[in-house]
């Protein structure tokens, strides 16, 4: 029982950044994006590819990090990801969405996301192979922080949890403390109004993709790195994802991190009761949950 | 010879059953603007309901009332709209894209549900004892399946025609007004909310039907027959017949089907043994370039609809995006 918790609160990281960056583009753009959680498995491929690379050219890079199966050249590699998948989510609204957007057609915007998500998770499978991988071949042994209860943490997740914790307050000061962090508020409540007051709505859509996309790309990251990584990363963390956002609110990035937290602790404790086929099903069901108690979410105001 | 005939007698069986479901979609979207992104599990309940129901006793799982198929098929129609209704009540009164993710959330589970209930649905295996209609009297051969065509060909018609009706009716104009603009509508003394879950269980009882068909042709239903992709390639059938006319969407279901069947021979035949493995992710990848190519340049389809409102209320009807 407290191991689910413990396990659930550590995977309610992953959820809660890639949930941020989603609530985001959904609250700026007006759409259910399905790509977004694709994005998680183009970070977490990048990475990979980053990681071989910068192992081979300095094999001192492959040293771990203190009990962590991380490298330093994982976390380099990390930090390519970031930047690549938050440029590549740009070149996708450039090519597609933005394109549709122009036309004012919403229904198509989620239908068109439906296609690219298709596309891409497809492309990866053909480039990397249908089968899994890990960053690192070792065998990341858990440690035992208690007998009785029997309680197994991996340092991996310790570490995943701490620093998905550190960028939620980086972007917590960028939005609370920045004009740029008030520009972006300021076009989610009335676009019309910060375009009156001097705002570039093109720019705050770009810095809204770039953010969604960096988060995205951590949250692949350490999904590889505490799970595997597949290509099937997107297809399996998108449901998970979608609740968290809409748990928090659609449009409230607090509530989207509180939301990833509670997403993994809930799915995580019903595997108390249901069999763990049924695991798929479980952020279906919190959804519904919400959706009849509360469907504005925790933090989230009604919307047209 | 016979070989190509047997063949195109199967190919258009399965084309004019999926031609159904995107004829109900197209009630959806075409017309209501409502998106469904679980079409797979409307179908689904439907092939499920009517095998369950119709299908001879089964140790492993529910089922074998052994009803007539007219009476199984109406009940899966019943189980895929009993879904529609439940869930549509829930959604279509929030923002419209919970519409989006609650559908694509009930196919998954439905999906999963379907793999895991052993009891309900015979798991991963299917459902497996069902006799198809007047199999016994005809025999399996080439007769038979022209027969079973010919009363899908039969159903087809009969839902183009009462789909056609329902568009030319007080009900396709309210659904159309709504869609175009909601508060006029609202204004005359609607309720857009009742027209919208009527306008989603009728396009889902469809595709109910659909299904039902599905699993009387094969006698055969498993989880990997209502698997997302089906959502997807019906989609793409109704994007490319042009959303909003009922004819575009049976020449869309045909010739994505077509491309899609054609596209899975060559690939077995043409593609190296290594990649054959891949031949599915080349397909699905295929299958979303039709859609978002579709939808950047030619969004209103190969046969679009022609409007039948005085004047097309497009920009005022969605709210405009934030951005730019």
């Amino acid at each position: 029982m407290i191991q689910h918790m413990v396990d659930g609160v550590l995977v309610g990281s992953i959820y809660a950044l890639g949930a941020i960056g989603l609530t985001m583009v959904m609250h700026m753009l007006r759409f259910a994006n399905f790509t977004h959680a694709e994005l998680l498995s183009v970070g977490a491929y990048i990475a990979l590819v980053f990681d071989k690379l910068f192992t081979s050219l300095a094999p001192i890079l492959a040293t771990k990090i203190g009990p962590l199966s991380m490298t330093l050249a994982l976390s380099l590699a990390m930090i390519v990801s970031m930047a690549l998948t938050a440029a590549s989510a740009v070149v996708i609204d450039r090519l597609v969405f933005r394109r549709i957007r122009q036309r004012g057609d919403m229904l198509s915007m989620v239908f068109a996301s439906f296609g690219v998500a298709l596309i891409l998770r497809n492309v990866i499978g053909l480039i990397f192979g249908l089968g899994t991988t890990l960053y690192s071949k070792d065998i990341a042994f858990a440690v035992i922080i208690s007998l009785d209860p029997l309680l197994m943490v991996r340092p991996d997740q310790i570490a995943v949890l701490g620093v998905a914790l550190v960028l939620m307050l980086v972007l917590h000061l960028v939005l609370s403390r920045t004009i740029f962090g008030y520009a972006l508020r300021a076009v989610a409540e009335n676009a019309s109004l910060a375009q009156v007051n001097g705002i570039n709505l093109g720019r705050i859509v770009v810095a809204v993709w770039l953010i969604g996309g960096a988060l995205a790309a951590a949250a692949g990251v350490f999904y590889g790195l505490t799970n595997q990584i597949t290509p099937v990363i997107g297809r399996d963390l998108l449901m998970p994802v979608f609740a968290a956002a809409i748990v928090g609110g659609i449009g409230s990035v607090y509530g989207a991190a509180m939301g990833g937290f509670l997403v993994g602790l809930a799915a995580n404790l019903a595997l108390v009761i249901l069999p763990s086929g049924y695991s798929p099903s479980v952020p279906f069901l919190i959804i519904l949950v919400v959706l009849i108690l509360r469907p504005n979410g925790m933090f989230g105001e009604a919307r047209p | 010879m016979m070989g190509l005939l047997s063949y195109l007698v199967f190919f258009s069986t399965v084309a004019s059953i999926l031609a159904i479901a995107v004829l109900g979609l197209n009630l959806q979207w075409g017309n209501a603007g409502l998106f469904n992104g679980g079409v797979a599990a409307f179908f689904g309940a439907g092939a499920y309901g009517a095998l369950i129901l119709g299908g001879t006793p089964q140790e492993v799982h529910l089922g074998g009332f052994g009803l007539p198929f007219g009476v199984a098929l109406i009940g899966g129609m019943f189980a895929a709209g009993a879904l529609a209704w439940i869930f549509g009540r829930l959604t279509l009164r929030l923002r419209h894209d919970y519409l989006a993710i609650a559908t694509f959330g009930v196919a998954v589970t439905f999906e999963n549900v379907m793999r895991n209930a052993q009891w309900l649905s015979g798991g991963a295996q299917g459902i497996r004892g069902f006799a198809r209609p007047l199999q016994a009297e005809l025999g399996a051969g080439l007769s038979y399946n022209a027969l079973y065509l010919a009363m899908v060909a039969a159903l087809l018609i009969l839902t183009y025609l009462f789909l056609q009706h329902l568009s030319r009716s007080p009900f396709g104009r309210l659904i159309r007004a709504i869609r175009e603009d909601e508060e006029a509508a609202q204004s005359l003394g609607k309720s857009p909310a009742k027209v919208r879950l009527t306008a989603f269980v009728t396009g889902s009882v469809i595709m109910g039907l659909a299904g039902g068909l599905y699993g009387g042709f094969y006698a055969f239903v498993s989880p990997q027959d209502v698997l997302p992709i089906l959502t997807f390639q019906i989609w793409a059938m109704l994007i490319v017949g042009g959303a909003g006319n009922n004819r575009g969407a049976i020449a869309g279901a045909f010739l994505i089907w077509g491309a899609w069947t054609a596209s899975g021979w060559a690939l077995s035949k043409f593609a190296p043994v290594e990649a054959q493995l891949y031949a599915g992710s080349i397909q699905y990848i295929l299958i979303g370039s039709v859609i978002v190519g579709m939808l950047l340049w030619r969004p209103q389809g190969l046969f679009p609809e022609r409007l039948l409102v005085s004047h097309s209320g497009q920009n005022n009807r969605t709210y405009k995006p934030a951005g730019e």
